[in-house]
């Protein structure tokens, strides 16, 4: 029987990465999955994305960091679906470098991507999510990707610190917030240490370009060194803590913090 | 439902009620072989016809018992991929004033030394699987790991230990080259068969639902399953990049300050 039958989810940042990852995942187990990106939706890599995908998926354009935007997903699922089980919050970007080398406006860039669009999506769509989840056995579920980097510091990673360390919190005052209230949705934190991910290899090219290295595969073999299991994650790792949280098996998980990083943080 | 163990064998220990008992059934039902040790027979029959697992009787805090048990699991079954250490006691726990020297070693070599030598010797078993040394260790912990109780200070201290037993586990198995695994759990207050028992024999029993139940900002009571669907999680492949990580599941009970 395919678990997620019936339930709806939308995935932000799902073009690629961990975001496509989960999505793959969540069509498997029977979801409906709309994917969201900065992508036009008639762009080439849409709609070869769509196509593998099948029929279970769509595409919308979403700026995470836009509340208008927000609001008009939040239209569009109700007038499309009528529903939403699952928001995964998912989008991210990164954004390293010296403490006194840091932008203002490249700091304010991350933030609103990070830490603003977690907050605008899971505020947008609570009334969506609490409506549906009160149809469910584990009511409606959302997934915060935090990070190792929200647990502990990294040198020259302060801003991406900051913000998947406001993720984290976040994540468990909305829980509190919604338990409470009796809102049946679910938050959840997941903490993926190193993966192969476009935005990891992009991020090690960047360092590599400013010499810290000499390529950024020396960096990336020097991740997997590091990490106590020897290897990076594949994003279908990250995709499978991410569909236990949106199955019926977590439904007394929440306010809580799922790492999946090889025994990094525990090192 | 999926069988997402099958070709697995899972070890639990104290199988016989409550969260071990649910996670025998479940590690079934998922496809797994399952071998459990516990201290009530009675109930272990029951449980062994209901779902063709195998009873050990075998104590968790007796180091002597821990090689003749592991080489009946590699006779029986020839593998051992998961070991739940679940077995735990509470009965004579108290405050830092009234506990006794004798309680607070019992309950110690239990819920703490109980647990190191299943994983100990899960790993020793682990190490030799065919096709090369892989499993998943799964440590049940509790909330109270990060919220000890006034009048629970061994199981509470114990259940504390269990984190840096399941970190040092996890590491020393990834950095000598195993794909084993090692991750604690924590779960909030879960409606037990002893817990529904506590409530019944209240003198209100329903005051003393009410109260359990509000322990939780989610105001209900983990059900045996859940903690079970947990538990499956870990063992399976799907978390093949999960090690020394501590899961919650909780309600919310510890993601903010209790009782605020």
């Amino acid at each position: 029987m395919k678990r997620l039958e019936g339930r709806v989810a939308l995935i932000t940042g799902a073009m690629r990465g961990i975001g496509l990852a989960i999505a793959e995942r969540y069509l498997e187990e029977g979801a409906r999955v709309v994917l969201a990106d900065l992508a036009q939706p008639a762009a080439d890599e849409v709609r070869v994305t769509l196509a593998r995908l099948g029929s279970g998926a769509s595409y919308l354009q979403l700026d995470v960091a836009q509340e208008a935007a927000w609001v008009a997903a939040e239209k569009s699922l109700r007038s499309t679906h009528g529903r939403l089980d699952i928001l995964v919050n998912n989008a991210g970007i990164d954004c390293t470098g010296a403490i006194e080398s840091l932008e203002y406006s490249a700091w304010r860039r991350i933030m609103s991507i990070n830490v603003d669009g977690v907050f605008l999506g899971t505020k947008t769509f609570t009334h969506l999510l609490g409506e549906s989840g009160k149809t469910t056995k584990c009511g409606s579920s959302i997934i915060n990707m935090s990070s190792i980097m929200g647990l502990v510091g990294l040198s020259e990673a302060s801003a991406y610190n900051a913000g998947k360390g406001a993720v984290r919190l976040f994540t468990k005052a909305v829980a509190l917030e919604y338990a409470k209230k009796g809102t049946p949705i679910r938050v959840n934190s997941i903490h993926p240490g190193f993966v192969k991910t476009p935005l990891l290899e992009i991020g090690m090219q960047k360092w590599a370009d400013r010499g810290i290295a000499a390529s950024a595969k020396e960096l990336i073999d020097g991740l997997a060194a590091s990490t106590p299991n020897g290897r990076l994650a594949e994003p279908s790792e990250i995709a499978g803590v991410a569909f236990f949280l949106a199955s019926d098996d977590s439904s007394y998980c929440t306010g809580a913090e799922f790492v999946v990083d090889g025994g990094w943080t525990a090192q | 439902m999926s069988k997402r163990l099958d070709g697995k064998v899972a070890l639990v220990t104290g199988g016989t009620s409550g969260i071990g008992a649910g996670s025998v059934r479940r590690l079934v039902a998922e496809g797994a072989r399952v071998a459990f040790t516990g201290s009530n027979a009675e109930a272990a029959a029951k449980i062994c016809a209901e779902t063709g697992a195998s009873f050990h009787p075998s104590r968790v805090e007796d180091p002597a018992g821990w090689p003749p048990l592991m080489a009946d699991i590699v006779k029986r079954y020839g593998r051992l991929d998961i070991a739940f250490a679940n077995a735990g006691i509470e009965a004579g726990d108290g405050s830092i004033e009234s506990i006794t020297f004798e309680a607070w070693n019992r309950l110690l070599s239990v819920n703490m030394t109980g647990v190191m030598l299943t994983a100990q010797a899960a790993v020793k078993t682990m190490r030799n699987n065919p096709g090369g040394p892989t499993g998943s260790i799964i440590l049940n912990s509790s909330m109270n790991a990060y919220r000890p109780m006034g009048n629970f200070i061994a199981y509470s201290t114990a259940k504390m230990a269990l984190i840096a037993i399941g970190k040092s586990v996890a590491l020393h198995c990834a950095s000598s080259g195993t794909k084993i695994r090692c991750n604690t759990i924590h779960p909030g207050v879960v409606e037990t068969d002893m817990i529904r028992g506590v409530i019944n024999r209240a003198p209100d029993p329903k005051a003393a639902r009410a109260q359990f139940e509000g322990m939780a900002p989610m105001k209900r009571m983990a059900q045996v399953d859940e903690v079970a669907g947990l538990v499956v999680f870990l063992a399976s492949d799907e978390a093949a990049f999960v090690s020394g990580s501590e899961y919650g599941m909780d309600g919310a009970t510890t993601a903010g300050m209790m009782g605020v």
